[in-house]
Parts: structure tokens; C-alpha cells; sequence
């Protein structure tokens, strides 16, 4: 069998930046699997720009930034393996894969990075009514078939969700000349970033109906029409509210999903609200040795936190192979109130960071730190919404003195 | 009047008041967020991004970008001639594909480095 001291599925942003920071903390042997032909994972289809402010410094589109990742890791000894597909990871890190090149491959590693991205929500996945003619699809599969292959996939669309990718495709393919009749959103604000309706939507005169659903599609090969409808504080079509549109496409940008589930059959515990694994400060899993980053481990909507917490998953995957351990005192973190998720989910006591998401748009927030029902921090934040990932910085002085789990309450 | 900055992934809310002929822009986190605010009340600038043909690459379409913001009104003009441009392989990520596109005094840039097959 293979022998490597770190293995990394997935060459995203995750997976590069966790490379780099293992090998700048003296880890040897790293080898990087990827099942597409290239490295850089969904940057290479996003190109727009909005990349790497924070990290390079400059803006960049997703390509270029994905490049500059790849142009660092070709720079040092750290080997990345393309088109291998990784089938399966076990408890004691023994990692199957299969490639063109190599065939079938197991490689025992001392630990593992899981940096396998997200995927999308699909039509099954929101049990979307109406027949089932060609025309429909995720908003990132037809990024992928516009932006890399060349294809325009419809003339005349609408977007259902307005999640930053259903978003940036109504300009794209605007600018390529279809026309985007209408975004359809559920929930009565948006989900994408508030520069991305306004530079998206607004500069095109593009609608966007808030609360509002698909309740029926029509045609019989190809979509003919789509029938929206306005829905109640339950979310449940108003009768009477129905508009009809004549379109031959319907992008789905509903959500998206950490890709989990090599690391589920490992068996990894996940969360039921990140659909990621739960984590300690290290990135590390539930597995010993096996840690997690990126969209698979939450969902990101910046590229630069995503290669923050590479970093960070990199660096202790060095410390774990070096031995060094942390604290033997682990504290739970609860999230409570507004908030709709907190990560990580464990801490040892240290200098560290959490990370969260409000459930919904807030105003004039309190964020409460505390510990048997002790207050250990009080912050205050004017305004908080669920698009835009939070930070709290934790000291480890404040941890040492806990004697049960850290609940954090958000409160508009 | 208050305004989204979207230069950058931060999106700072800027509240922006006008003082005879000098506007006074507040909740910027960094001076591009002036700069954005000055543009978007006198002429709008819009980055654009999108693909052109590539021949003897291992994808068909290369990301492009421009160098600079263009007027909003002309994106449409740009895209024409990103539409009708096909380019060769090999191709260095920020290399100028199109000098001066529309006199707009902005280049059109690739943004991929793809190698020839
Ligand atoms: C449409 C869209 C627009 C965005 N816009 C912006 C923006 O404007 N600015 C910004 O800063 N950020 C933006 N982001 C966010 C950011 O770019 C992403 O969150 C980030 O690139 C994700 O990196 P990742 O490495 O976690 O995942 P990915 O890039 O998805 O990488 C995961 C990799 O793992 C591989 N993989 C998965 N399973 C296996 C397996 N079994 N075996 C082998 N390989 C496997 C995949 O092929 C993939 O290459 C955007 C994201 C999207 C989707
Ligand atoms: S003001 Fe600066 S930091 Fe804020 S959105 Fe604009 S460019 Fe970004």
C-alpha cells in the first residue's frame, strides 16, 4: 500500500490552501486528490470577479484566483493527482481512490483533509410541481455548460431562488443576450449578497418577486410556461396570486449542500443544521487524524474565508502529525436564540474564533457569551443577515474558566 | 441617500450627503467605497466579465475580463466584441487580449492560464 503523511480530497480553494499550510508547518509527504482534470474546483466556473481581496490582495475572477493557489502548490513538492476520484475512506485513514492513469488505488495516510466543496439542491430536493420537460436545472450546472463549455442553456429564463449563484447567472446570461424574465424568491428577503441584487438584478431591471414560489410547470418536451404564485407566512401558495410566464428555462439556485458523504460512511458524525461534520477548533471530525474545511464543512460565500480555513485545517493537521496535542479539557458550544448555526461545534481552551449565521435578517442584535448562565461577553452588532458569515473572537483565558458548555444567544 | 458599495465582496452600506458640488460619503471601510459613490451618482462603471472562443485548449471558452470599470451604458457595446473574438491557445492569465476594447481606454484580459493541448 501507498504510504503519505496527509492526504487531501479536493483541490478548491480548501483543499489548496490546507496543502500549502501543512507543508509551511513541515509536513513532508502531502498528496492532493482531484476527480475533475483540473485543479481549482468551482473558482474555474466562476468567472466573475469578487475574488481574493482579503488574501491576494487584489480582485481577481475565481479562475485567476484558482490559479494563483495552483501557481503557490506547484512551487513547493506538494503532488496533486487529477481526474482520481476518491470511492472511499476508512476509520484508520486508508484511502481508496481509482484514476485513468493509475487505476485502483489505496494509500494509507497518517491524516486526512476532507475538502470535497458542496453541491446543489436539486428539483427532488424542493419537490418541485408540474411536468417534467428539458429546460430545468441548477443554476451552477448551467454556470459550468455557459462559462466552460459555451453553451447558453435557454433564451428566455427564470430563476427560482435568489442565492448568489441564481443571481450572478441572471446577469451572465442577460449579458449573453437571453432574457431573465423574473426571480422567484420563498422567503421574503434574499439569500445573496446585497451587491449581488444590486449589480445582478437592479442594473438589469431584472424582478425579483419576493415570497414567492413555482406552483406549476407546463410543456410537454421542452418548458413552455411557468406558473409563480405568492405564498402566506406559512409559505403556502395564496390562492388567486398566480402569474403566468412564457419561458423555456427554469434555473433552480435553492441552496447548497456540503458534500459529506465518503466522510458520513467513514463515519464521521455531521450536523443536522451545517450538514457538515461537527468539528473542534482544529477542523478536526469525530475521526481522529480526519479533518474537514471549506464548503464541505459549511457553506461559504467568500472565497477568502474559505482559504482562512484551510489554512487553519492545514496547520493543525501538521500539528497532529507532530504530536501536538492540545488542552485534554474540551467545552461544547451551543448556539442559541437567532442564531442558526455555530462552528465549531467543540472547543479546547485556546485563542480561537467562532464562526455563525443568523436564521434571519436582524436589527440592533445582542450576542451573548456565556457559560452556567454566567455572561462572559456581550457584543453588539447593528444589523445581521443570515448571507453573511459572523466572526466572534474567543480568548483562552475565558475557556479556562468554563465548567460546562459555552451557549451562545443571538437577540434582536 | 444611502447606497450598497459593490466593489467588493463587503458590500459597506454608504450613506452618502451632498454639500454644494462635494459629496460627503460616510460607511465606507475603505476609500474605494468614495470613489464607487463619486461614479455611481455622476456615470455609473461597471466591471465585466465574461468568456471568448478558445481553439486548441482543453476547455472551450476562456475567462476575460476588463481591465478597468466600463461606463454601464456601453457593457452592451463590449460584450458585441467579446461575442464575435476568438483567441488561440496558449494563454497566460492576466495577458491582454484586446487592447483599448470600444476606445473605452480599458483592455480585455484573460483571467485563465490554459495551456496548448
Ligand atoms: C456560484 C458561486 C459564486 C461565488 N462567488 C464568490 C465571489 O464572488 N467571491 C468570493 O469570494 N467567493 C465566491 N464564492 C464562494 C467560494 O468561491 C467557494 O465557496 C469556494 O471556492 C469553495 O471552495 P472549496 O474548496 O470548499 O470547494 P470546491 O471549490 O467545490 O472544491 C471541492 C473539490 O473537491 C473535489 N471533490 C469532491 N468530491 C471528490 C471526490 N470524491 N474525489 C476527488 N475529488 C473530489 C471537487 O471536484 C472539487 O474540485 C462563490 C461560490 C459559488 C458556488
Ligand atoms: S467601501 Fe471598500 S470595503 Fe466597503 S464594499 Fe466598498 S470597496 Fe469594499
Amino acid at each position: 500500500m501507498i504510504k503519505k503523511d496527509l492526504v487531501i480530497i479536493g483541490a478548491g480553494a480548501a483543499g489548496l490552501s490546507s496543502a500549502l499550510a501543512a507543508y509551511q508547518n513541515g509536513v513532508e509527504e502531502i498528496l492532493i486528490l482531484e476527480k475533475e482534470e483540473d485543479a481549482g474546483g468551482i473558482l474555474n466556473q466562476c468567472i466573475h470577479t469578487g475574488f481574493g481581496l482579503h488574501t491576494f490582495h487584489q480582485e481577481m475572477s475565481g479562475p485567476a484566483y484558482a490559479q494563483k493557489c495552483i501557481d503557490l502548490v506547484e512551487q513547493t513538492p506538494i503532488e496533486i493527482q487529477t481526474s482520481t476520484m476518491v470511492l472511499s475512506v476508512s476509520q484508520d485513514r486508508v484511502v481508496t481512490c481509482s484514476s485513468s492513469k493509475y487505476g485502483l488505488q489505496k494509500i494509507q495516510a497518517k491524516a486526512i483533509v476532507f475538502a470535497t466543496g458542496c453541491r446543489e439542491r436539486s428539483r427532488g430536493a424542493i419537490q418541485l410541481p408540474g411536468t417534467r420537460p428539458a429546460g430545468i436545472m441548477s443554476a451552477g450546472t448551467a454556470q459550468r455548460y455557459l462559462n466552460i463549455d459555451g453553451w447558453l442553456v435557454g433564451k428566455k429564463v427564470l430563476i427560482l431562488g435568489s442565492g448568489d449563484i441564481g443571481l450572478i447567472m441572471a446577469r451572465r446570461m442577460t449579458l449573453e443576450g437571453a432574457e431573465v424574465v423574473a426571480v422567484a424568491e420563498l422567503m421574503p428577503y434574499s439569500n445573496g449578497l446585497p451587491r449581488n441584487l444590486k449589480q445582478c438584478l437592479d442594473d438589469f431591471n431584472i424582478p425579483l418577486y419576493l415570497s414567492h414560489t413555482i406552483t406549476d410547470i407546463k410543456g410537454h418536451h421542452r418548458v413552455e410556461q411557468v406558473v409563480l404564485s405568492q405564498v402566506d407566512e406559512k409559505l403556502q401558495p395564496i390562492a388567486g396570486t398566480e402569474k403566468v410566464f412564457d419561458v423555456d428555462t427554469v434555473l433552480l439556485s435553492v441552496g447548497l449542500i456540503p458534500e459529506n458523504s465518503l466522510l458520513e460512511d467513514a463515519g464521521a458524525v455531521l450536523h443536522p443544521r451545517t450538514k457538515g461534520p461537527i468539528v473542534d477548533e482544529r477542523c478536526m471530525t469525530s475521526i481522529e487524524g480526519i479533518f474537514a474545511c471549506g464548503n464541505s464543512l459549511h457553506v461559504h460565500d467568500l472565497v477568502d474565508f474559505v482559504y482562512a480555513e484551510g489554512q487553519r485545517a492545514g496547520k493543525a493537521a501538521a500539528d497532529y502529525l507532530h504530536q501536538i496535542q492540545p488542552a485534554d479539557k474540551m467545552i461544547d458550544v451551543i448556539a442559541k436564540g437567532e442564531l442558526s448555526y455555530i462552528l465549531p461545534q467543540k472547543l479546547h481552551p485556546s485563542d480561537t474564533k467562532l464562526f455563525y449565521r443568523v436564521k434571519s435578517p436582524l436589527k440592533n442584535c445582542t450576542i451573548e457569551i456565556s457559560c452556567n448562565n454566567q455572561i462572559i461577553r456581550t457584543l453588539k452588532k447593528p444589523a445581521l443577515i443570515p448571507s453573511i458569515m459572523e466572526e466572534i473572537t474567543i480568548k483562552k483565558q475565558w475557556l479556562d474558566e468554563c465548567d460546562g458548555p459555552l451557549v451562545v444567544e443571538v437577540k434582536a | 441617500m444611502e447606497m450598497i458599495c459593490i466593489t467588493c465582496p463587503k458590500g459597506c452600506t454608504l450613506k452618502i450627503e451632498q454639500n454644494n458640488d462635494k459629496l460627503i460619503v460616510t460607511g465606507n471601510s475603505c476609500p474605494r467605497g468614495v470613489v464607487y459613490a463619486e461614479n455611481e451618482i455622476f456615470h455609473p462603471m461597471r466591471m465585466i466579465t465574461s468568456t471568448v472562443r478558445i481553439k486548441g485548449a482543453s476547455i472551450a471558452r476562456c475567462p476575460v475580463m476588463s481591465s478597468v470599470p466600463v461606463p454601464k451604458e456601453k457593457m452592451f457595446d463590449v460584450m458585441k466584441v467579446i461575442e464575435n473574438t476568438t483567441i488561440e491557445a496558449p494563454v497566460q492569465c492576466n495577458q491582454v487580449l484586446i487592447h483599448n476594447i470600444c476606445d473605452l481606454d480599458c483592455d480585455l484580459v484573460a483571467t485563465r492560464t490554459l495551456k496548448k493541448l
